[in-house]
This record gives structure tokens, sequence and C-alpha cells, in this order.
């Protein structure tokens, strides 16, 4: 451990004392939040745990939005929390909450220290939890009677944990029997999920999948695990994935699932999901084989075990993208006639596709982006190339607003030559930008660019096409009011504020943001409301009634199937 | 009555297990119809014993969900001809000197004993499976059941294995 993001209080202080003169670098964040979307940012760059740190009682609950957020995205990071001492526990003493039991739900495991003892043990275990089998968030809670305590450390400690004992490695049969009906299938997508990033099996799903031919698509957990420049990435699927990705799973009568999980955002109205298709889901996790959709050849392991012997299973009966002409020839077409695009503002207002189309192609694909939740989220993952693991960061499961600018922190950190941009969205922006006062003093040079449409932009498009129009309480007031000012706000916060406003000084803008490496930058873009995020499966709806556009429904050639 | 599963929980002896248990069952939306838990022949080791109400295809789910609990050492689930369950039951009966033959008569029939007597009550404790159970409360109901408490489910697999050598019940 190098890194601990956190906030001290009362009952932690005896655990920040040591730290004053610690080879272990405290990130003095402004929120708990920040502290722990920060260890979620740091772990998912580095594949490092990320630790996080809190007092108990309100710095402990604050934490707890950001360890849910990690945990529905399988990020490892160890919360270290204080908690009243042990005579107090159960008494409601000043600033007691009972963590263990609020993030019973949202944690892997959680520890309350009960000795001094126990103490590395539970360290110990808490990060061998927290980073194998399926990652996850770990809270260990310390009464501040035990941290006081002195006992006989040792180290390395025996992890005592009888009951945990991940599958690795995947069972024979079902290799062969995955293999047969790859070989059998004529309509097959490999369906990733970010358990391949996480496993580190990159360069394996490239093999396999130039080995077999078959499509693939990448969700919004995975961007990044296949390159999207490949001839064989037919984009992301889901409620704003692409017309070809959602049409191939529809249509498909096969898929080999690594690493993901039928979340409904992939699926759709879920009865009516890929209706055609055989299922080889492979996860690490063996509850979510089975979970939401039918498994007809179910592989527990891990991604990097289970591609491999995948290779090595149809490697003598594969034969490219050859050998599904008829395919390949309808996903071309829906290619063609369907790509990612949009229509450019006719009010004159700045497109804000454009404006991460933009920061993509100057940035390059070698940069970690890293986005909040809403419309910006979703056309950063239209609009950013990714070609390399680990260049992109979101709050996937949890759709929390207010994970970029911590996050983007905690990337840097972990990766301090990398240039991270954040994409957020002015909602987003409110929710933590606080710890851009963190980054302009701890040397945290990120570059965050607020796709300012004046509006909590996804609630707006809902109420657009669900609610008549209604806009009710979305209007943030940045733009009418500009409240707050962003570049003011920036500035306030020890960073370097800009702002752009018209097409013509998006690329100029952009690359003065790149050159300036000694400070955090703020761009608020100001950018039109009324651009909406397409294409669009309606929530609870099925994908085959995917819109590529408001009122314009795809048309498929069922024939050449 | 078909969709019961008795489930035998083998978790580690520690504080708060139970929670996670029993919060696991709520939170992913099961329903508990019985939970009884104690230690075992290792005092390390603690058993649960739990009666679901579900579906082969959610139960699949619930224990693996149980079976991701880190505490959770093993799962087994008991084929009720395979092994034997018994629920404990304390009733108190109402039983003047008019009735009280009657009752005694019917604690007899289903081997059960007095444990308490009171002028107007006999308080009657009982031991078996649910359906004996039932039984028995039927009979005693018209003489006016007062008060009564029954235990959760126990359940031991018969033969010479043991749950500990015995296969677990892990889906794929």
């Amino acid at each position: 451990m190098e890194v601990v993001f956190g906030i001290p209080g009362g009952t932690i202080l005896p655990a920040y004392d040591p730290l004053f003169d610690s080879s272990v670098r405290h990130i003095l964040v402004r929120h708990e939040q920040g502290a722990g979307h920060a260890a979620t940012g740091y772990a998912q760059a580095t594949g490092k745990v990320g630790v996080c740190m809190a007092t108990s009682g309100p710095g402990a609950t604050n934490l707890v939005t950001a360890i849910a957020d990690a945990y529905m995205d399988s990020v490892p990071i160890v919360a270290i929390t204080g908690q009243v001492s042990r005579p107090s526990i159960g008494t409601d003493a000043f600033q007691e909450a009972d963590i263990q039991g609020i993030t019973l739900p949202i944690t892997k495991h959680n520890f309350l220290v009960q000795t001094p003892e126990e103490l590395p043990r539970i360290m110990a275990e808490a990060f061998h939890l927290a980073l194998t089998g399926r990652p996850g968030p770990v809270l260990v809670d310390i009464p501040k009677d035990v941290q006081q305590q002195q006992t006989i450390f040792s180290w390395p400690p025996t992890l005592d944990l009888p009951g945990y004992r991940p599958t690795l490695h995947p069972h024979g049969k079902q290799i062969r029997e995955a293999a047969r009906l790859i070989a059998q299938a004529r309509r097959p997508v490999l369906y990733v999920g970010g358990g391949v990033l996480k496993a580190g099996a990159t360069d394996g799903l490239r093999k396999l999948a130039e080995l077999t031919g078959m499509p693939v698509v990448t969700t919004l957990m995975a961007l990044g695990s296949f390159p999207d420049s490949h001839p064989q990435h037919l984009g992301m699927p889901g409620m704003h994935g692409t017309v070809p990705a959602v049409y191939a799973l529809q249509k498909a009568d096969l898929l080999v699932t690594l690493g993901a999980r039928f979340d409904d955002r992939v699926t759709g109205k879920l009865d009516s999901f890929a209706p055609d298709a055989k299922v080889v889901h492979a996860d690490i996790d063996p509850a979510e084989i089975g979970k939401n959709r039918h498994a007809d050849v179910p592989i527990v392991g891990d991604a990097r075990h289970v591609i491999d012997e995948l290779i090595a299973a149809v490697s003598h009966t594969s034969g490219g993208v050859e050998q599904y002409p008829s395919w390949w020839a309808a996903l071309n077409d829906l290619r063609e006639r369907y790509p990612l695009g949009y229509d450019e503002p006719t009010d004159g207002t700045l497109a804000p596709q454009y404006v991460i189309e933009r920061i993509s192609a100057l940035v390059g694909p070698d940069a970690i982006y890293c986005a909040g939740v809403g419309q910006h989220q979703m056309w950063a993952s239209q609009f950013i190339q990714f070609e390399k693991p680990g260049s992109w960061l979101n709050s996937g499961g949890a759709g929390t607003m207010g994970y970029a600018v911590p996050a983007a922190m905690g990337a840097k950190v972990g990766r301090p030559e990398t240039e991270v941009w954040a994409i957020d969205g002015d909602g987003c922006f409110q929710m933590t930008n606080q710890e851009l006062a963190t980054c302009a003093l701890e040397g945290i040079p990120v570059k965050i660019a607020v796709i300012n449409n004046g509006n909590l932009g996804m609630v707006r498009q809902w109420q657009t096409l669900f609610y008549e129009g209604r806009y009710s309480n979305t209007e943030l007031g940045t733009h009418k009011h500009r409240i707050p000012d962003f570049v003011k706000l920036a500035e306030a916060l020890g960073c370097i504020g800009l702002r752009c406003e018209s097409k013509d000084d998006v690329d100029k803008i952009i690359k003065q943001a790149m050159e300036i490496n000694d400070a955090p930058v703020v761009i608020d873009f100001t950018v039109g409301k009324d651009a909406m995020v397409w294409p669009m499966v309606a929530a609870g709806t099925s994908n085959d009634e995917i819109m590529f556009a408001r009122d314009v429904r795809p048309t498929f050639e069922e024939d050449d199937l | 009555m078909t969709n019961k599963h008795t489930l035998s929980v083998l978790v580690e002896n520690k504080p708060g297990v139970l929670a996670r248990v029993s919060g696991l069952f709520s939170r992913r939306s099961f329903n508990i119809d019985s939970l009884a838990v104690g230690e075992t022949e290792n005092p390390d080791v603690s058993r649960i014993t739990i009666v679901v109400n579900a579906d082969s295809s959610p139960l699949e789910q619930v224990t693996k969900q149980l079976n991701k609990l880190v505490n959770v050492l093993k799962i087994v689930e008991l084929d009720p001809s395979q092994s034997v369950q018994r629920e404990l039951l304390l009733v108190k009966v109402r039983a003047d000197r008019a009735q009280r033959s009657q009752v005694l008569e019917t604690v007899e029939l289903f081997r059960a004993r007095v444990i308490d007597v009171a002028p107007d009550t006999l308080t009657i404790e009982a031991t078996g499976n649910p359906d004996k159970l039932d039984a028995l409360l039927r009979d005693l109901e018209p003489y006016g059941i007062k008060e009564m408490v029954q235990s959760g489910l126990v359940a031991i697999g018969r033969g010479s294995r043991s749950i500990t050598t015995g296969p677990a019940l892990r889906a794929a």
C-alpha cells in the first residue's frame, strides 16, 4: 500500500498519528465520498487495491455511496474506519454508527476488529479478499481503544478464511462443450464484460476473437478491453449501445459471455433478449451464472484462464471471419447504415458530442478517461475511441453522479505519468468538485471537461421523451444564471478555469488545457441543452425496439440470415 | 409444501454471521419459513438450518449467494426422505378436570409430554416433524390453546455419513 485517501476525526486519530511520519502517502480529501471514489479510481487505473480512511459515524457513512459504487462495479478497495471504543459500542455514543451493519449489503466482506491481536491478520485478509476472486470493497472498522493498544506484530500473518475459495480454473468438460457450441454456431457473438479487464485477459480476448472470427461487443464496463478500431468490434450493447451491437445480440444463435452479467441495461426486457441464442456464460462469480439468463454452458473461472483454455479448445476448428459470411454481411450492412453519430444543433449551440469527439481525437487513446453519470457519460462511451485496457473509468452499475472528479484524482495519483481527463456533467460536477482543492494542493493535475448543458441532462431527456416535456426540477441554472460560474469556481479551488462556447474554439481550448501540467484544469464547455443520447432502448422495453434517433426505428433485413 | 427446501448451512461461529445470512435472504427477496441456529461438535462452527419456500431456480441463486458469504463454510440440502427433521413445540392447553383425561389421551397418542400442570391448563412438550406437530395442534385446538411457542426446524442426514464429509450443494 502506497497511498491512502482520507480525512481524520476523533476515533481514527490514533491511526493518523503514525501517518504523520510514515512513507505511506496520505491524501487529505475534502469529503469522505471523495476518498472512496478516489480509492476506486486508483484501483481501476492501477489494478491495485485502493485504500480510503475515515472516522466513525458521519465519516464512515459518507463513505457509503463510494463503497456501494465499488461493490456494483467489483472494484477492489479497502475502507478503514474508526469506531467508538469497545465499551461504548451500542450505547449511541457520540459519532457512533454501526458501519459494519450499514455496509453489510454493499461490501464483499467487512470486519469489526475486536482485539489488537487480530488486527494484522484482518488487514491482510481484507486486502486478499478485496483483490482476489471477484474483486470488491472490504471495510475494516477499528474501535479507537483497539488502535491505542499495543500488540506483538508479526508479518505476514496466516489468513483464516476457510469459507473463501474462489474458483479460478474452469472445468475442462465445460470448455469442451463451449468449444462444441462455438464450432456449430452460425451467428455467434462474444459478449464481453468488465471481468475481462479485471482478469487482465485482453490479449487473450483479441486472440480468441481473431481466431474464431466472432463479432465482439463490449459493455460499458469493458470499454478498452477490445480496440474500438478493430474490424470485429461492433461497439457497446445496451440501452445506449450501437445498433449493430444490440442487433447482434438479438439475432445471435450463440452468446459467448465473458465476465459480463446480463445487466438490465444490456438485456432490455429480459424475456425478449437474444431469443434464439444459446448461452455460454463464463464468470468468476458462480452466482452471476444463471441469475438473469439461463446458461446452457456455465463456466466458473477467471476470465484469463477461461479465454486461454477456450483458445486451445477452438484452435483446430476455427476459421476466422470467413466462416460467417452472411452474419458478417448483415452486421456490416447495419454498421454502414446505422453508425454512431449526431445531428449538428440547429440553434447555433455547441454540440456536446462534438466536444467529446475532439477531446478523444486530440488527447488520444493513451489517456485515462473518467466520466460521471448521465448523458455526458454515454456520449463519452460512444465518442471516445478506446483502444487500450484501463483507459476508461466510470460508475457503471451504481450510476453514481459525482464519481468523475474524485475518481480522476485517484487515477492520476496511481498513474501520474498518464494524462487523466474527466468528462463530467454540470450536475455531477456540483456533487464532488470540492476535491479539486485536494488536487490543487496535492499536485494532481487532472483535466475536467464539464459538459455544461445547464440541466440534469439525462433526466431531462427522459422528461422530453416520456413526460411530455414537463421539465420538473432538471434546470440547474448553470446556463441561465451562471450559478455557479465554473471558471470562477475552478479558480477559487486553485485550478485553471477555461470556458468554451463555440465550435471554433473547441480544439484551441483543449490544446490549451493539455499544455497545463502544473495545475488541475477545468473547462466549462457550454453546450446546448436539447442534445439527446441516441440510439436508445427505452427502459423496460425490448432491445428489438431500439430507436436510432427520435422517431427513427432501424430496419433489419431478416432474409439475410 | 412441495417447494419447501431444508438447507443446512455450516458457518464460522463468529459475531454477526446470522445477520449476514438472514440479511441476504431479505435483501434478495427470499422468504425464510423457519430458521434455527446452534453450535456443532466443533465449537468454531455453527449450523444454521433454514427452511425456504422457493422454486429450484431461485433456490439455486440463494444457495450461490450464500456460498459467497465469506463466513459460510458449506451448504447441504437435506431431503426429507434422507434426513430426520424435527421441531420443538411447547403449548399451553385449556384442560379443566372434565377435559383433562381427553387431553392426556391426545398427549399419549402423539408421544408428547406434559411438562407443567395448573388447575385449568396443561403445558405440553412435543417434538416431531412439522406434519406431526400440525396434527397435534389440530387435535388440541378444540380444548382451547392459550399459548404456544415453536422452534425452528433442525434436521440431520440419515446414515453414517456426516455433513462435514458429504458433498456440498454447489450448483454450477
